[in-house]
């Protein structure tokens, strides 16, 4: 098939089966948006922002499980995909970005629009290509998919210069990558399965510290088996949320600065921790000499970087997770006493009951909890419904009040704890799950970083909803100068009122909704939820809230500081 | 703790900043660096000398491994290994201390490449120690410039012991 480089980048995605791309086209990337103009089955969905597309990319790859797709021009157009690529990386989300680039010749003479970007993102790619020669490019397409969905997945970034997208070839799609450097695990060590299985057998109070790799193994089903077969409590982190079902009687919670008390006491006091795909992360440990220190510690992960990076592997199985846990459940099945472990579960339902999640309901405000809280019960016994959040204390209430049991129905920013994730991720996310009701619970300090893709959402037909836990700050830099800086409040004050939530989702052509009042809360996000149109629910909270339980960052998970009836006045 | 690792990469663009970006990341000083063709045409080899502790450098040698373009990863391991440096060194000698100068030079098996009325330049090619002993003996006398390759080396052809690995593969 004759065509251009464009072409060949267009039929290069329909071969890895790419429904949807996310971008913004610019001087550099012009042939590639000609080409979508001349017919493709690549549906293009036109973000306001090329952090917005990145993000959407990534809520659709977190939604569905296959590697989301961002376009994007060279110089501004891919320094505004830095953001994304660096949380697709810290994530582990597989993310294959395209970059237009200034033409071959002009490339080093500070062209117009011209930015090194593979040089820029070195650091946060899995890897990245410079296309210097048109016959390279369905290769480099093939290889950039396969590099960014084996393995620990991640971001890949393939630029590609304007007159490489202007040059023409006989365009065939490769079968087989050709990359000698490029040996992810295929299967975990036998031995060490075993090993697995016998530390399992021995423990008398093991816990399953699960991470975001679950999910992206598509391991859940085996996660639960195992689970279930052994009985272990298992706790996930926030990447893994909604990796195990939360209404699941052996989830005991989830780990680290802002879990409840009654979870991290589970980890402090195992004597076994089976790590599943986590990565010892420091919002999660806390002081890591003091995290779970009695525990012999199993470490399953497909990344052998991983292992005993933090925290020393007593059993290290490196390898893709499905495969691993399905062979150690079979495993344990053997050799497990059966009812070894329920002492261990009667204790830790017995700190949930005395430790649970308080806060205090009273007030002229309404309280964030309380959103919340609302929200679950509006939605609990759903499978259809799809989180996305912000990054703050709106995300770690909707990570203690939200229950999630269906896998990738909670997509938020871990790692890179990038504020404005939400709302285009819910877009992407909404884009991979059509039939779902996508719903982001933001931070008002959030929400004015990408609200600019409300017009995308309404535009595209890709209705989400917007929950705004609007409590007129940047309310997580509020809590840390409350607790840690003496209450001198600095730079925090974003005001309930400016702007008007509401007024700007209808001219946005959204539906709006204020509530400032407890009495209004439910019927106002049932109708949004319900209303089948994008839609934004300011809800005006108490900003003297704040995020309870928490361990001080560097403190130790006994340290855990609880929830105080008494909370200062605000000053400002 | 000093380390050499041989660390070998597909010839493809930008990929020493790939792998030195790893090192400058993590903090590490690198304290030298050599890049060149191997046997293979399209397979290149960075030697890196790096001061670190053996579980950080475990970390990078693992991370290091993930790249796409990292083939193998090897520590040399002294002792199983051969490790050559080549120095060029430009002394002063004015007419009354050349012979002195030589005659060092003649120990170390260094060989004078180019002589000019009041200075020599000696060329060496040897064990980078025996390098760093050369350089300390001809500084009192006037040391104007040098410059360094930076360590290359191989495994051993012949191994002291047959059980044991020529080098320690890492990744």
């Amino acid at each position: 098939m004759r065509g251009n480089g464009a072409d060949a980048i267009l039929r290069s995605l329909e071969a890895e089966g790419v429904d949807i791309a996310f971008g913004l086209p610019g001087g550099a990337i012009l042939p590639l948006y000609d080409a979508f103009a001349r017919g493709t089955t690549v549906r293009h969905v036109l973000a306001r922002h090329e952090q917005g597309a990145g993000h959407m990319a990534e809520g659709y790859a977190r939604a569905s499980g296959r590697a989301g797709v961002a376009i994007a021009t060279s110089g501004p157009g891919a320094t505004n995909l830095v953001t994304p690529i660096a949380d697709a990386w810290m994530d582990s989300t597989p993310l294959v970005c395209i970059t237009g680039q200034v033409r071959r010749h002009l490339i080093g003479s500070d062209a117009f629009q011209e930015c090194d970007i593979t040089g820029i993102t070195i650091p946060i790619v899995k890897h990245s290509w410079l296309v210097q020669d048109v016959e390279e490019l369905p290769h480099v397409i093939k290889a950039a998919f396969h590099v960014a969905r084996t393995g620990r997945c991640g971001p890949v970034l393939v630029d590609v210069p304007r007159d490489i997208q202007e040059a023409e070839l006989d365009f065939s799609y490769p079968e087989t990558v050709s990359l000698p450097g490029w040996k992810p695990p295929r299967r975990g060590h036998e031995r060490q399965i075993l090993a697995a299985a016998n530390a399992i057998a021995a423990a008398e109070r093991p816990i399953l510290y699960v991470g975001g790799g679950v999910l992206n193994a598509d391991a859940t089903e085996e996660l639960r088996a195992l689970a279930e077969t052994a009985r272990l409590p298992v706790v996930t982190t926030l990447m893994a949320k909604s990796g195990f079902p939360e209404t699941h009687e052996l989830h005991v919670g989830w780990p680290g600065m802002h879990g409840p008390k009654w979870s991290n006491w589970a980890l402090n006091k195992a004597d076994l921790l089976v790590a599943v795909g986590s990565r010892f992360d420091d919002r999660v440990t806390g002081k890591v000499s003091a995290f779970a220190p009695g525990a012999t510690v199993v470490h399953l992960d497909i990344d052998a970087a991983e292992i005993s990076k933090i925290r020393h592997a007593d059993v290290p199985v490196v390898g893709p997770l499905k495969p691993i846990l399905a062979r150690l459940t079979q495993l344990v099945r053997e050799s497990m006493q059966p009812g070894r472990t329920e002492p261990w579960l009667r204790q830790i339902a017995e700190w949930k009951d005395q430790f649970p999640l308080r806060y205090n309901p009273e007030g002229d405000m309404l309280k964030p909890q309380l959103v919340l809280e609302t929200l679950q019960e509006l939605t609990a016994g759903r499978d259809d419904v799809v989180w996305t959040t912000g990054v703050g204390q709106h995300q770690m209430w909707a990570m203690q009040y939200l229950l999630c049991d269906r896998p990738r129905s909670f997509i938020t920013s871990g790692g890179l704890g990038t504020m404005g994730y939400g709302i285009p991720a819910a877009i992407g996310a909404k884009a991979a799950r059509p039939d779902a009701t996508v719903v982001c619970v933001d931070g008002d300090g959030c929400f004015q970083m990408t609200q600019q893709e409300l017009a995308t959402s309404v535009l595209e037909d890709l209705p989400i909803v917007v929950v705004i836990v609007n409590n007129g700050y940047l309310g997580m830099v509020r809590q840390w100068q409350d607790m840690f800086f003496e209450e001198r409040f600095s730079q925090i004050n974003l005001t309930h009122t400016v702007p008007d939530y509401a007024a700007l989702a209808r001219a946005y052509g959204a539906a709006g909704f204020t509530v400032e009042s407890a009495d209004d809360l439910e019927g106002a996000l049932a109708e949004a939820i319900a209303c089948g149109r994008t839609a934004v629910v300011d809800a005006r909270v108490d900003p003297r809230e704040h995020c309870f339980p928490m361990i001080p960052a560097g403190a130790a998970a006994l340290d855990l500081v609880e929830f105080q009836d008494t909370v200062a006045e605000v000053t400002t | 703790m000093r380390h050499t690792l041989s660390i070998l990469v597909e010839n493809k663009p930008a990929v020493l900043m790939r792998v030195t970006s790893l090192f400058a990341r993590r903090g590490f000083n690198i304290e030298s660096l050599a890049v060149g063709p191997t046997a293979q045409h399209d397979v290149s080899c960075i030697t890196i000398r790096v001061d670190c502790e053996s579980s950080p450098l475990e970390q990078i040698e693992k991370q290091m491994h993930k790249l796409v373009n990292v083939l193998r990863v090897a520590e040399l391991v002294p002792g199983e290994s051969i490790e050559r440096e080549l120095v060029l060194m430009k002394v002063a000698a004015p007419p009354n201390k050349r012979a002195e100068l030589m005659a060092l030079g003649e120990v170390f098996n260094a060989r004078v490449v180019d002589l000019g009325p009041d200075s020599i330049v000696f060329e060496l090619t040897g064990p980078p120690e025996d390098c760093d002993s050369f350089e300390e003996l001809v500084r009192p006398h006037g040391l104007q410039e040098l410059v360094r390759t930076g360590r290359i080396g191989l495994g051993r052809a012949q191994r002291p012991n047959h059980n044991r690995p020529r080098q320690r593969v890492l990744a």
